[in-house]
């Protein structure tokens, strides 16, 4: 057997399956796509070694949205496990099938070349305020290409960023923002390119080193995962790291923000990331009813239990992540809500792409907003 | 008897074959030759670079060309695989709008065309790798020409920042 994934075994405590497939049955990719199941994989893992297990093409359907790990009663780390498994697939050459085209990795690829000079900060309008050197940093992410890559689906994932540095501003706190910030690697660190993540994460490293920022604030989920866990596990950082909503609930706790009434009903899309991965389920929430007015509806699965948006990192995009989204749409809408609240640019994505779907029905529509911009929009002036 | 007509860089259409190492190794120690990828349209574009090989009109072997069914193929992970395996210049040519063989197929060209240039602007491409043409099967002297100046372009601007990033190895899990 492979040392890397026995030790994977090991670690992930996948020895311990006592094959009950509560996995399988929780699974939001099983439940539509019926020849994938997390307890056969985990099977084929202890059981037959590695051989047909790396070149098995299920093990790149996972969304590694955690869901399977939070049912298990026997507390396996199941994505753990997918992670190790992928990053021997790809040694092999084996290789998840990318979603468009892949343009999405070929964009952090290229990011890698240390001597590309990118031209990433024309979103920051004139009433932000933004520097270069300072103590917190504003993680800005992909986003700014997102919204090109996807302007035909009219997504505005960087209302997030200046509603983010609106926030950050109106606390006193004028935020770097990197011209020269890389992609945080998480995409293609989950689909097993474990040497251009690295090479991603140094650039990152040593440019957010170099600018002095002693904290850095996220408003992508996925970008706070990969500085709060894989940096520090692979490369020994020491950051101090923060989601924006927990910078807004801290601020709120303080009296710091004032918010304006706001008469809507909202309902709330647990990110995989920013809830199962790093446990951050209170503070959306209370930023959400912080603002008066506003009414949250959750979702019949929230919190642990919420389903995640149908596609990790760029990859294995299907009809089973359509019907995914699909019925957390319609798992929304039921709630009553007029606005549906995100925290992950990607969740946005998926959603809006599902829902410019001509044959999407009106009861998969909903408005969406992201959290950040739904509290900047709240915020009193002055 | 015709050899004399074929110039040196015809081996480079095989890939494998020696000539093309020793055809580089030489580039390296003479000059930067342009690597440049065009994505060509079956039925103008792909006949045009026929016409000017058949009429026996010269342009640079530094052109590779991939034929696409349609110019509204070209996606911009087209382009961003072409420039992240090391393309120095990228050229998208198609059908003029009114003899799409598709109808809308050069239009939409032209639209994602520019979903590309905004992308690879904010990577910080030189605007001038990337350039969008259209060429119509009978115009095989403009192939030729357009090829000849691309290349010239691409020639000025030196060789592309991006360098082939290989795929994973374990050497960092190793010092884990």
């Amino acid at each position: 057997m492979n040392s890397k994934i026995a030790k994977a075994i090991r670690d992930s405590k996948a020895y311990l399956c006592m094959e009950c497939g509560k996995c399988t049955g929780t699974c939001p990719v099983s439940r539509y796509n019926h020849g994938y199941s997390p307890r056969i994989l985990v099977n084929k893992a202890i059981r037959s070694g590695n051989h047909d297990l790396l070149k098995d093409k299920n093990i790149w359907a996972c969304l590694t949205c955690k869901l399977c790990d939070e049912r298990c009663p026997a507390a396996i780390e199941y994505i753990d496990l997918t992670l190790t498994t992928r990053l021997e697939a790809k040694k092999i050459g084996e290789g998840a099938l990318c979603s468009h085209g892949g343009a999405a990795q070929s964009l952090m690829r290229i990011m890698t070349t240390p001597e590309l000079e990118q031209k990433r900060l024309d979103w920051i309008d004139n009433d932000l305020k933004t520097t270069q050197q300072g103590d917190v940093l504003y993680f800005v992410g992909c986003m700014p290409y997102f919204d090109i890559l996807f302007s035909d689906i009219k997504v505005n994932t960087l209302q997030a960023a200046r509603a983010s540095v609106k926030i950050l501003n109106k606390l006193g706190i004028t935020p770097v923002v990197l011209p020269q910030e890389r992609c945080c690697g998480h995409d293609l660190l989950w689909s097993g390119d474990m040497e251009n993540f690295e090479k991603l994460a140094r650039h990152n490293i040593e440019e957010i080193t170099k600018s002095g920022a002693k904290r850095i604030v996220f408003s992508c989920p996925e970008g706070y995962r990969t500085f709060k866990i894989d940096y520090p596990r692979y490369f020994g950082t020491h950051f101090r790291v923060e989601h924006i909503t927990e910078t807004i609930a801290r601020a709120i706790s303080n009296g710091e923000l004032k918010m304006k009434n706001l008469e809507k009903v909202v309902t709330f899309q647990d990110p995989c990331r920013l809830g199962r991965h790093l446990r951050i389920y209170d503070e959306p929430r209370k930023a959400i009813t912080s603002v008066p007015g506003l009414q949250l509806n959750e979702m019949a699965r929230s919190r642990q239990r919420a389903i995640c948006c149908g596609v990790s990192a760029w990859m294995s995009c299907s009809t089973y992540s359509k019907s995914i989204q699909r019925a957390r749409l319609t798992e929304a809408k039921e709630t009553g809500a007029d606005l549906f609240v995100l925290s992950c640019p990607k969740c946005e994505i998926h959603f809006q792409c599902a829902m410019s779907d001509e044959k999407a029905g009106n009861d998969t529509r909903i408005e969406t907003i992201q959290l950040v911009t739904l509290i900047a929009d709240a915020l009193e002036d002055g | 008897m015709r050899q004399g007509d074929k110039k040196s860089g015809d081996s480079t259409i095989m890939p494998n074959s020696k000539n093309t190492v020793t055809q580089q190794s030489r580039d390296k120690t003479t000059g930067f030759e342009p690597k440049i990828v065009a994505f060509c349209c079956n039925w103008c574009s792909y006949p045009a670079a026929d016409g000017a090989g058949v009429a026996r009109l010269q342009y640079p072997t530094n052109i590779k060309i991939v034929r696409v069914m349609c110019g509204g193929r070209v996606t911009p992970s087209f382009v961003l695989k072409a420039f992240e395996l090391g393309a120095d210049g990228v050229l998208v040519a198609t059908c003029h709008f009114e003899d799409c063989h598709y109808m809308f197929g050069a239009r939409k060209a032209a639209d994602v065309h520019k979903i590309t240039e905004r992308l690879t602007a904010m990577l910080g491409i030189e605007k001038e790798r990337l350039k969008l043409d259209w060429i119509s099967s009978a115009e095989a002297s403009k192939f030729a020409r357009v090829a000849k100046e691309f290349t010239e372009t691409i020639r000025k601007l030196g060789p592309s920042a991006i360098k082939k990033s290989p795929y994973a190895t374990d050497e960092i899990i190793e010092n884990e």
